[in-house]
């Protein structure tokens, strides 16, 4: 099953690696007797799930786990060093210097505080890469390194001043600043857009392949990382299921939970239920029901302004000292699409291109600057959305977010938040409200002994499956999808997909689905909306979009999709 | 800057006009009849209505409260009735003594407490952690009087050590002259090491009693916000780094722990201020907070409405110092009017 990388010397070595992490349950094993080698120069790809160890695998490397955390078995040799045993000052010297993490979520990553010039040439200064007096220099030419216009301007901002991409790069920066050997890479790009993520990743490999430095790039993306990387360890539950060349991978996929995940990934020429693993025996997606044509809802020149920043003060105000006004900002830019009964209707873009407010102003939400939204033939942007809750369009129009956590009241139990959109309206007995919750919980695949549970007690996917039954409650007309598997595992994701599809060909229902993933947009959607700056660039049916698009933008897009080698 | 400050200081101006207003109001409902108070208990009604006139209470409110408004644009605060002096000359010969107190008291918790709550924090669970807990808690739960009249009772009747709890100075010394009003940094001033010792010596007491009982708060949220900034992603990245310990706990989490704890800080400092009433009257202090209690005690309402007054100014001006110090400290909170 493993793959001997006899040809370099290895440069990491693990053996037999158990983490132990205390909690107030008793101790958990994170991962268990875990192996994995790295050659110089080499680049591989730990691929898992949520709660696979993976992370805690890198951490473990770099001894940073958490307090809780203890290194229980095994052991981590890193050139000759005795990992497990070294003393935390000869590690301190090996951190930053000789072995680098990059993480998730780069604006979290950096000290919020502290301009990021300075933050490089802490490493620089710690590592003794440099003087006092060249610091500055220094620091900004390893801005220049990640290829970040403007470096002097930019070693004086401040993280919240840069974008996520620019945000990644100043942590590559900050993490190649020492020139290391080993550069971990823990989910570099989650929830950057699929064109930074391109540069991203681009950059990183540039970089450790003119260094000839190891990587070890962390990721749920098999694609991202069979693109990307020479060889894969694929882990489930804290063990290595499989290691093999990401050549082979695709092609030749050894492990069951190898094949399940590179099955529920979605890729060109697989259709909805091809996600879905074999032994689950589904039945063939039913045909969906001849769309009558008759138009459900329809937006003609929709804008939406936000005002600039006012520099002025209250005091220019009151004395009416007149500034030049300017102009505002359009977040949506005079759009119009329609959405017909039983379609669904994909509206793709990167972060910032004003998809969210879109669809928040479809929801009436938000209320637009100006343009019509005409839901059934009425017109409900006339309905300010402060008072469209008590409109009887609001049981119509319904949405599920894209955040299965964050949008449940975690004090509400699963059938209270499905009953929520109900309680709202009419007084409803308790036997009635009850009979339908486990309906609905019927419905979406929700086993009717986690209504009573509260969100905590409940995993990622049986929470997104309690969103949709909340979505689905007051049987609506349009339901609104914003990114709802974008915080999903790919298994996860698989089936929540699935049951979206099939609840709409039983329901009925138009779908508008918001997502920046070409992929799940090819399999859900029978239109697609590009928008770039609030604009629509291109729109058509899905093949037409997908396959050959018109628009340059919609060929990037396609194009920054990582292609595993097959 | 001086035009943020300035906004920043005329968006107050509502709130001290309503100070204003109320502090009028509310002393002119307190009970007890001024009038009859000041003509002592055996005067007759038409003495009653004499005093009465001669305070202006026969006149209507808005009328009262328009002189009253005029007087105060002229600096003019009233007269208390019971010394007879300037509310305006009372106030500033005593708010120093106060403000001293206070300053001084919350400057020993933040040398003891910060400390405190970044080791506690850092050592989770330690017995540092523990025993800072323990302080906290004892801090907060005993009343000032008494931790006062325990310090009082141990080092000056049992020990002797220090001098009689009798206001700022013994009756050996004379006070400094007056810059600042602050005993301690006139004497140093004029090169009085004489009377600064002696100031000392008498304020050490009380500072340390009020500093007993501020500790808590701010040891607690230091150590909170520690906690929370210790688990942030950016101090990951610094261990990933490899950075010094020192720099990571001081440089990354405590400036960025540091926002909390001055706000805090405004806080405890504006409820000292006023708060201190009884750590002035067990060390017989002459600070603004016992002769506005004594003032309202004797229904003198030009005191009680200077007091109020002042303090609403002070609070102003110490919200207006901590955001710019949060300006300062943080990039992102743009201070604005």
């Amino acid at each position: 099953m493993t793959v001997s990388s006899a040809t370099a010397p290895a440069i990491l070595d693990v053996r037999d690696l158990t983490i132990e992490f205390a909690t107030r349950r008793g101790t958990v094993r994170a991962i268990e007797h875990v192996d994995i080698s790295l050659a110089k120069g080499e680049t591989l790809g730990i691929v898992g799930e949520s709660g696979s160890g993976k992370s805690v695998t890198s951490y473990a490397v770099m001894r940073i786990l958490d307090r809780a955390g203890r290194i229980a078995e095994g052991s981590i040799m890193y050139s000759g060093v005795d990992v497990v045993a070294a003393s935390e000052d000869e590690l301190r010297d090996l951190r930053g210097r000789e072995m680098a993490m990059i993480f998730q979520n780069p604006r979290a990553a950096l000290n919020p505080i502290r301009q990021v010039g300075r933050q490089i040439e802490d490493v620089l200064l710690e590592h003794v890469q440099t003087t006092r007096g060249e610091a500055k220099q220094k620091a900004i030419e390893a801005l220049q390194q990640v290829r970040i216009a403007r470096p002097e301007e930019r070693y004086h901002a401040y993280p919240f001043e840069l974008s996520g991409g620019m945000c990644q790069r100043i942590v590559i920066a900050l993490a190649l600043a020492c020139r290391p050997q080993l550069l971990i890479a823990d989910e570099p790009t989650t929830g950057l857009d699929v064109t930074t993520q391109k540069a991203v990743m681009d950059l990183v490999v540039e970089l450790t392949r003119e260094r000839a430095m190891s990587t070890i790039l962390i990721t749920h993306d098999l694609g991202l990382a069979a693109t990307y990387c020479d060889r894969i360890v694929v882990m489930e539950k804290g063990k290595v299921v499989e290691t093999a060349l990401s050549k082979d991978i695709f092609s030749n996929p050894g492990h069951p939970y190898t094949r399940k995940l590179m099955r529920a990934t979605p890729r060109p020429g697989a259709g909805l239920r091809d996600l879905l693993p074999l032994e689950a025996a589904t039945a063939p997606l039913p045909a969906p029901a001849p769309s009558t044509g008759e138009v459900l809802l329809r937006v003609e020149g929709l804008v939406k302004e936000y005002p600039r920043q006012d520099t002025s003060g209250l005091f220019s105000k009151f004395f009416g000292k007149q500034q030049e006004p300017q102009a505002p900002f359009r977040a949506v830019d005079n759009i119009g699409f329609e959405v017909r009964r039983g379609e669904t209707v994909g509206l793709v873009g990167e972060s910032g291109c004003g998809k969210s407010t879109t669809s928040m102003m479809v929801m009436r939400l938000l209320d637009p600057t100006s343009g019509r939204i005409t839901f059934a033939g009425e017109d409900i942007s006339a309905v300010p959305a402060r008072n469209f809750a008590t409109n009887p369009m609001r049981r119509r129009i319904q949405m599920v977010f894209q955040d299965p956590t964050e949008s449940l009241n975690p004090r509400f139990t699963a059938a209270r938040a499905i009953a929520d959109p109900i309680l709202r309206g009419k007084s409803m007995s308790r036997d009635a409200l009850r009979a339908r919750c486990e309906e609905l919980a019927g419905l979406v695949g929700l086993p009717l002994e986690f209504l009573d549970r509260l969100p905590h007690q409940l995993s990622g996917g049986q929470k997104a499956r309690v969103g949709i039954a909340r979505a689905l409650a007051l049987s609506p007309d349009l339901v609104i999808l914003d990114e709802p598997t974008a915080a999903l595992d790919v298994s996860v994701q698989a089936v929540v997909l699935n049951l979206l599809q099939d609840l709409k060909i039983r329901l009925g229902m138009s779908y508008l689905f918001v997502s920046h993933d070409l992929h799940v947009v090819r399999l859900l959607c029978d239109r697609v909306i590009v928008m770039r700056a609030g604009k629509i660039v291109e729109a058509g049916t899905a093949e037409q979009v997908l396959e050959a698009p018109t628009a340059e933008y919609t060929r990037q897009l396609i194009e920054a999709i990582p292609h595993p080698p097959v | 800057m001086l035009r943020t400050i300035g906004r920043r200081v005329a968006t107050a101006i509502p709130s001290l006009i309503g100070v204003i207003i109320v502090t009028f109001l509310l002393t002119r409902v307190l009970p007890g009849d001024t009038a009859s108070f000041f003509a002592g208990p055996a005067a007759t009604p038409q003495a009653i209505a004499e005093v009465r006139k001669q305070l202006g209470l026969d006149r209507s409110l808005p009328e009262q409260f328009a002189s009253y408004v005029v007087n105060l644009a002229k600096g003019d605060l009233g007269n208390s009735l019971t010394t007879g002096r300037p509310v305006v000359t009372e106030i500033a010969a005593r708010l120093p003594a106060s403000a001293e107190l206070t300053l001084l008291g919350l400057l020993l918790s933040l040398i003891i407490a910060v400390p405190l709550g970044i080791v506690a924090a850092v050592r989770q669970g330690s017995w540092i952690d523990h025993t800072c807990r323990i302080v906290a808690t004892a801090g907060v739960s005993l009343p000032v009087f008494f931790t006062g009249l325990i310090f009082v009772y141990v080092f000056y009747f049992l020990l002797g050590w220090s001098p009689a709890p009798l206001g700022r100075l013994d009756v050996f010394n004379s006070p400094p002259p007056t810059y600042t009003g602050f005993y301690l940094i006139d004497a140093l001033i004029v090169r009085d090491f004489e009377t600064f010792r002696a100031a000392l010596s008498q304020i050490a007491l009380p500072t340390i009693t009020l500093a007993v009982f501020s500790l808590a708060p701010i040891a607690r949220i230091t150590r909170a916000s520690m906690l929370a900034i210790l688990a942030a992603e950016f101090i990951r990245t610094a261990r990933a780094s490899g950075l010094k310990s020192s720099t990571i706990i001081m440089t990354y989490a405590f400036r960025n722990a540091m926002l909390p704890v001055i706000t805090t800080l405004g806080m405890v400092f504006s409820f000292l201020l006023g708060a201190n009433v009884l750590v002035e009257k067990v060390f017989a202090w002459p600070g603004i907070g016992s002769y506005a209690v004594e003032a309202l005690i004797a229904s003198d309402f030009a005191p009680v409405q200077g007091f109020v007054l002042t303090m609403a100014i002070l609070y102003v001006l110490i919200n207006l110092c901590i955001d710019l110090l949060y300006s300062a400290i943080d990039p992102r909170v743009k201070v604005e009017g």
